[in-house]
This record gives structure tokens, sequence and C-alpha cells, in this order.
């Protein structure tokens, strides 16, 4: 089964991935490396580290034209930080693969479905 | 029997099957064949084999209409011989955490019990359509995320493990805190809670957190007849009538606890255990070995803080260290348990105990205002005058 994991963490709490310092990316990039070479086999897409909340732009479909804001669609303390792609047996294997990154606070987990 | 047997049934046709829905609804269609034959016919010499090979012919038949499952039906004419297996995975696929807590208890009171929609939305004061759709969410859910039918491995079992305890303990809750005569033709979820439990233990003997957790079902269920007197109103425990407490049953969840504790790994249930035997095991109020349970309540504290058992524990406070020093424990929890009705009660009553009424009265009417258990206003409406 596929399934999303989104990444998320508290923008508010520790500092955001540019405002570290080299050293600090260094080791959490380490991390984050190895728990993608433990886990290659399961997952398909190693996807990205998305650009800061700060960096979102969003689009709202309303009766007569769209509305273009700067920021996330939902304003809260959470954000979605990163993303990959897994394809595992069932939603256990994607529970291990979320509980085991080493680099946020919540992944959600989603399956992919087939429709458009 | 229909408990016993519907579950088993369940939990042999989900495991060959492989799904959910389908195994529903041949139970189902065997248990409504089962309703229309049985008045008529009469109830067969062994009503669940009965079942049972009703419930075959219908998967066969449904098996060999659709060719998806073709290289099933041999598996199904083979008799099950993991049903020990087949009914835990059943157990922890409906008790999977990514279910929610309301699903978790719909689906097992369904699956596993053999509950009718009927009997689950008058249990929970629900509507039929609630749980209906509940049911249905569930089970799409289980689908669609891919939530698998197994028994959890290792590392995961502990953390699955309670997680059905904790749902039991749901049901269990639900059933104790009303009173029979409320609705009497309401089913009693404190036995099936208590079948649940068993049939956990008998599938998992070497797990001390499922003994305990047993223990401390039958220790509950063993004082039910003191816990409401003729006029359906609560009677606090200090108040109880103990000669109407079950003594063989008390001392057999002793025995049970025991067999637990010899198994070396303490934990949340078997210490809640603990705690109700000390009560249970003391022939008066007065006798109670308060000490005990105050030490017990440390420990509980220690392995798994929680507010309420942090009320609980002051409770026990109040008689070894006295009122002023639970009091003081008590309104710490404040800002934790202000919406809860049993922290304005036993603040209430330990104001009375440091002969403050006026305070008791207004904490009482705090209580009253939070709780809609008609039990329990009974007694703060009595105590209120």
């Amino acid at each position: 089964m596929k399934y999303m994991l989104m990444f998320c963490r508290d923008e508010g709490a520790g500092p955001s991935w540019e405002q570290m310092s080299p050293e600090a990316q260094a080791q959490l990039g380490g991390q984050i490396g190895r728990w993608h070479a433990e886990n290659a086999s399961r997952i398909i897409d190693k996807g990205h580290r998305l650009g800061a909340s700060s960096m979102a732009t969003t689009v709202r479909h309303k009766e007569g034209g769209a509305i273009v804001t700067d920021g996330p669609f939902v304003e809260g303390k959470e954000v979605v930080s990163g993303y990959v792609i897994a394809d595992v047996p069932d939603l256990d294997d994607a529970l291990r693969l979320a509980k085991t990154f080493p680099a946020c606070s919540t992944v959600e987990i989603r399956p992919l479905t087939d429709q458009p | 029997m229909f408990r016993e047997e519907s579950g088993r049934l369940a939990a042999t046709l989900v495991s060959t099957l492989g799904t959910f829905e389908l195994a529903e609804e041949i139970l189902q269609d065997a248990l409504v064949v089962a309703l229309e034959r049985w008045p008529v016919d009469g109830i067969p010499r062994d009503p669940a084999a009965w079942l049972l090979i009703v419930a075959r012919r219908r998967a066969i038949d449904l098996l060999r209409r659709d060719i998806r499952y073709r290289d099933k039906l041999a598996e199904l004419d083979r008799p099950s011989a993991h049903e020990i297996d087949d009914r835990l995975r059943l157990i922890f696929t409906c008790c999977h955490p990514a279910l929610s807590r309301e699903a978790q208890v719909v689906l097992t009171l369904r699956t596993v019990c053999g509950f009718s929609v009927a009997e689950i939305a008058n249990a929970f004061l629900a509507s039929e359509a609630t749980i209906a759709q509940r049911l249905v969410r569930a089970r799409r859910k289980i689908a669609q995320a891919g939530i698998p039918y197994r028994v959890p491995v290792n590392d995961e079992l502990d953390e699955r493990l309670s997680e059905v305890l904790a749902v039991l303990y749901l049901v269990f809750n639900e059933g104790y805190l009303t009173s029979a005569g409320d609705r009497p033709e309401r089913r009693d979820l404190t036995v099936d809670a208590e079948w649940l439990a068993g049939l956990l233990a008998r599938l998992m003997p070497d797990e001390p957190e499922v003994l305990g957790f047993l223990a401390l079902i039958r220790l509950h269920r063993a004082r039910a007849e003191a816990r409401f007197d003729a006029r359906g109103r609560l009677v606090l425990l200090r108040d109880q009538d103990r000669s109407r407490w079950d003594r063989s049953a008390i001392g057999k969840a002793g025995e049970l606890l025991l067999e637990a504790g010899r198994l070396r790994r303490p934990g949340s249930y078997q210490i809640q255990a603990a705690i109700v035997a000390c009560h249970a095991e003391a022939n008066s109020w007065e006798a109670t070995d308060w000490p005990q349970i105050l030490a017990l309540y440390n420990e509980l504290l220690w392995l798994a803080p929680s507010p309420v058992a942090s009320l609980n524990r002051a409770i026990a406070v109040r008689y070894v260290e006295g009122p002023s020093t639970a009091l003081a424990a008590v309104d710490a929890l404040a800002p934790t348990l202000g919406r809860y009705h049993l922290f304005h009660a036993t603040r209430a009553e330990l104001l009375r105990d440091l002969g403050r009424p006026g305070e008791a009265r207004l904490a009482d009417e705090q209580a009253l205002a939070l709780t809609a258990n008609p039990a329990e206003r009974a007694l703060l409406e009595h105590r209120l005058g």
C-alpha cells in the first residue's frame, strides 16, 4: 500500500533548517540520511524538505475568481515541513517508518488512492 | 452463547475471507436465518455447529460466484486450527490505535461480542443510525488505511495491549456507572467486559497486565450488589453493606492477582487491582489498610501518572495524614480537574471533615452541575438536602 508521510514541525519551537549551524545541519542531515538508507526498500519517493511556511503562497478559488495570499492555507503552529512516499504492506509498517523518523515532532500518514 | 460463538465465527470468517465486511454480512445472514428457522424448527442440539454450517455454506456460495475469492474456497473447507490466534487478531484489529476510541468500542462490541447495532445504541444512549455510521466508517478506515489483521509482535505488543485494555475498561465503566434499575432492558456491559477480559486472559495467560485487568474487573463486579440501595441510589463504599459482597469471587480474584505478580512485570492494572483488593479484603471501612493503599497509589502514580489517580490518592492521604493535607493535594489538581464532578465531590467531603459546611455545600453544588449520571445526581441531591 502506498502512503504519503507528511512530516510536521512546530515552527515556533527550535530553529528552522536555515537557522541551524552547519554542524547541527550536518548532524541532522546525517540522521535523516541514515533513516533513508535503512528504509530504502520501503520508500519509493524520497520526497523533499519543503520551504518554510513563510515561503508559502495560497490560492483560494472563490466566486468570480481566485484569491492569492501569502502563507500556508491553515494558520497553525505546526506546519508540513517535508514528505516522502512509502510503499509498504500495511499501516503498521508505515507507522514504524513514522516513529523512527528523526527530524520532526509530528507525522501524518495518508494512504494514496487511485482516484483523480 | 451467541456472544462466544459469534465472536469465534467472525474471527474464522475474517481470517479466511480477509475482509471484515464480507465476514460481517455472512455472519448476519446466518443469524437472520437462525432467528427465522429456530422458532419454527426448534433450537438445534448444537446451535454453534448449526450457525457455522449455515455461514460456511453462504460463504462458499459467495466465493464460488466471485472469481477473486476462488482460491480461498479451499481454505474455508478446512477447520481452523488457529482459533486462538484468530480471535486475538480480531480483538487487536478492532482496537488498533489508528481507529478512534468510539470506533474501537463499537467494532469490538459488534464483531467480538456479537452485539446488534440496536444493543450498542441502547447501551451508549446513541441512535442506531449514529452507531451504524460509526461502524461503516471504522470498517472503511480499516480497509482504506491498510490496518492489518494481525496480533502485534514484540516491542509493539505492550503498547497495543494497553490500547485493548483501555477499550475494555471503557466498556466496563460505561456499564458500571449506570444502575441496572435505570434501564432494565439494557444489556449489562460489565458482564460483557468481564467476558472479554476473561477471553483475553485465556488467550494471553502469560501477560500479567491482562490477568491484573481481569482481577480488577472481577473485584469490582464482586461488590456490585452493594453499590445501589433498594431505591436505586448509589451507596458510597464507606456505607456499603459488605455482607452483600461476593467473598468467594474476591478471594479468587486475589489469587489471580498473585498469579500475575509471579510473572514479575508490574503494571498499572495490576496496581489498580491491588488497591481494589485492599478495599475488598477489609471487613469494614474502619479496618481498611490505608497506608498500604497510599503506598500502592504512590507506585501507580510513578508508573502511570494521571490526575484522577492523584485525586483518588488524596482520599488515602486523608486517612493517613489528615484532611488538611489531603485538601491541599486535591486543590493542587484544580487546573486539570476543574470540570470533573468527582473533584468537587471529593473537596466537599474533605471540607465537611474540616468543619467547613458552607464551602462543602458549594462544592457539592458544583459537582451536581457537572454530572448527568442519574445515580450520582441522586446521591448529591440527597446530600444537599
